[in-house]
């Protein structure tokens, strides 16, 4: 088993192993809930700290789990944390967690908690796979925060919610809004060009045809 | 003892499930009293943003101690002071839609309400003035393109005037059905009439923009026609005969002498009267 750094594990899956650009995993969320900054960056540190603890707690037991039935074990243990952090944001930010409704729940059955858990806690000690789940919940956060940005500022002419281009129409202002930014299927252009991007810059990453 | 064994696998998949159970449970419990609040303060947040009373810098109870909440058995148009089953604090009405025993059949298969069964009691709120009460606020939803609508409307003392509507859940396309929560657009509805001089049901949304001087026309929502339909025969069907039209209908007996002396607000006749 290749010894593997802190760092690497912490930094890598932003953009050398990005869990969306380069293994195209967690797509469906990232189409539902980057209409919005703010739900965006909610949804993210979601994600962070759900694959975050859920590493660590799997790693932690991972000697003991049985071969049999591990994917249930990691099933339960992602569940219980994906209900945790549910249930604190209809605590403490209740706006927010009413737009995201459905897709907090829904971590659950992301690709990337799930492969990060079975694909890397199973064989690496708790620490690293801390870092290793904080790091690709920081690589799913990037894109969907850079697709966010893209989609509210074109879509609804606001950042986090402040107006900047006064929009067109009722309103009186000049900036007459894309729609198609406000449909989930500009998100799929959006993290098209990202993934174009990044394998521009990193071509190392471009798959052999 | 093995890890693949089959006591190891019971063992740890029982102390699994008991320290999840655990943390999930405690979480839910210690969290509920502060979701119970979140939901019961955006609730009255949304009937006062609907009476057009909502500041952000007034704390919520004191804005809201002017407004009284009253159970109305649609059925009869009567308020029901008390209902065995029915406690006005944790009343659901969508759950209570779904109960045979707390809702009725919606007669016919109604064009502009596609719901086979509506709830039988509804939480009514009045905003308490000087003289008697200066707004009705009355719930209603209807379907979208996607979602259901759940929103508030406010009717001025008149029983005829809309005060404000305020759209408090609904998963619409955002930007566009989704619209129907723009403060912006929700301002058109302040001023006008729910009814015409016959007494039908006249307000609606149209396609394109609203002559703003018409008192029964609300602009459209651009690429949203058929959330915009949905808008229109939530209207239509609250407030008509199968909805909240024998409860208004009595209201306004009630105010007759008020009524009479002041002509202006007798343009809404009873709906019954009209029946065949």
């Amino acid at each position: 088993m290749p010894v593997l750094k802190a760092r690497q594990a912490l930094l890598d899956p932003i953009f050398n192993n990005n869990p969306i650009a380069l293994q195209i995993l967690g797509i469906c969320s990232a189409l539902a809930v980057t209409v919005q900054f703010e739900t965006a960056l909610v949804m993210s540190i979601a994600v962070v700290l759900v694959t975050a603890f859920s590493s660590a707690s799997v790693s932690l037991i991972r000697t003991r789990i049985p071969t049999n039935i591990r994917i249930i074990v990691q099933m339960t243990i992602i569940a219980s944390l994906v209900i945790l952090v549910d249930q604190f944001l209809r605590a403490y930010l209740f706006e927010v967690s009413r737009q995201l409704s459905v897709f907090v729940g829904l971590i659950i059955t992301n690709c990337i908690v799930m492969g990060r858990a079975e694909g890397f806690a199973m064989k690496n000690n708790v620490w690293l796979s801390f870092l290793d789940g904080v790091g690709n919940g920081l690589g799913y956060a990037f894109i969907l925060l850079v697709v966010a940005f893209f989609r509210e500022l074109l879509g609804s002419g606001s950042l986090y919610g402040y107006q900047l281009l006064a929009l067109a129409g009722s309103e009186g202002g000049w900036y007459v809004r894309n729609g198609l930014m406000l449909l989930p299927p500009s998100a799929f252009f959006l993290i098209g060009m990202i993934i174009w991007a990044i394998r521009t810059w990193k071509p190392e990453q471009v798959e052999e045809s | 003892m093995r890890r693949d064994s089959i006591s190891n696998t019971f063992l740890v998949a029982i102390c699994l499930c008991v320290v999840c159970s655990i943390i999930v449970s405690t979480a839910a419990v210690m969290l509920q009293p502060i979701q119970e609040r979140n939901r019961v303060r955006y609730r009255r947040r949304n009937i006062l943003i609907a009476a057009g009373l909502y500041d952000p810098d007034v704390p919520l109870e004191e804005s809201f101690a002017r407004i009284q909440t009253r159970l109305v058995d649609l059925e009869t148009g009567q308020f029901v002071d008390e209902h065995e089953r029915i406690d006005p604090l944790t009343y659901d009405p969508q759950r209570a839609a779904r109960d045979p025993a707390l809702s009725v059949e919606v007669p016919g298969r109604l064009e502009e309400f596609p719901f086979e069964r509506r709830e039988r009691y509804v939480l009514v709120h009045l905003v308490e003035g000087d003289q008697g009460w200066e707004q009705i606020i009355l719930p209603v939803y209807n379907r979208g393109l996607w979602s259901t609508m759940y929103a508030f409307l406010a009717l001025d003392a008149d029983l005829l005037t809309v005060r404000g509507i305020t759209f408090y859940e609904q998963e619409e396309t955002p930007g566009l059905g989704g619209e129907v929560e723009n403060p912006n657009w929700q301002a058109r509805w302040v001023g006008k009439k729910v009814y015409d001089e016959e007494g039908n049901v006249a307000l609606r949304v149209l396609r394109g923009e609203a002559d703003p001087d018409a008192p029964h026309q609300i602009d459209g929502l651009a690429g949203a026609t058929i959330t915009a339909r949905g808008v229109s025969g939530m209207v239509k069907f609250w407030m008509g005969e199968h909805g909240f039209g024998p409860f208004l209908e009595r209201l306004a007996e009630e105010h007759a002498d008020e009524l009479a002396a002041e002509p202006a607000r007798v343009a809404w006749q009873p709906a019954r009267s009209r029946r065949p």
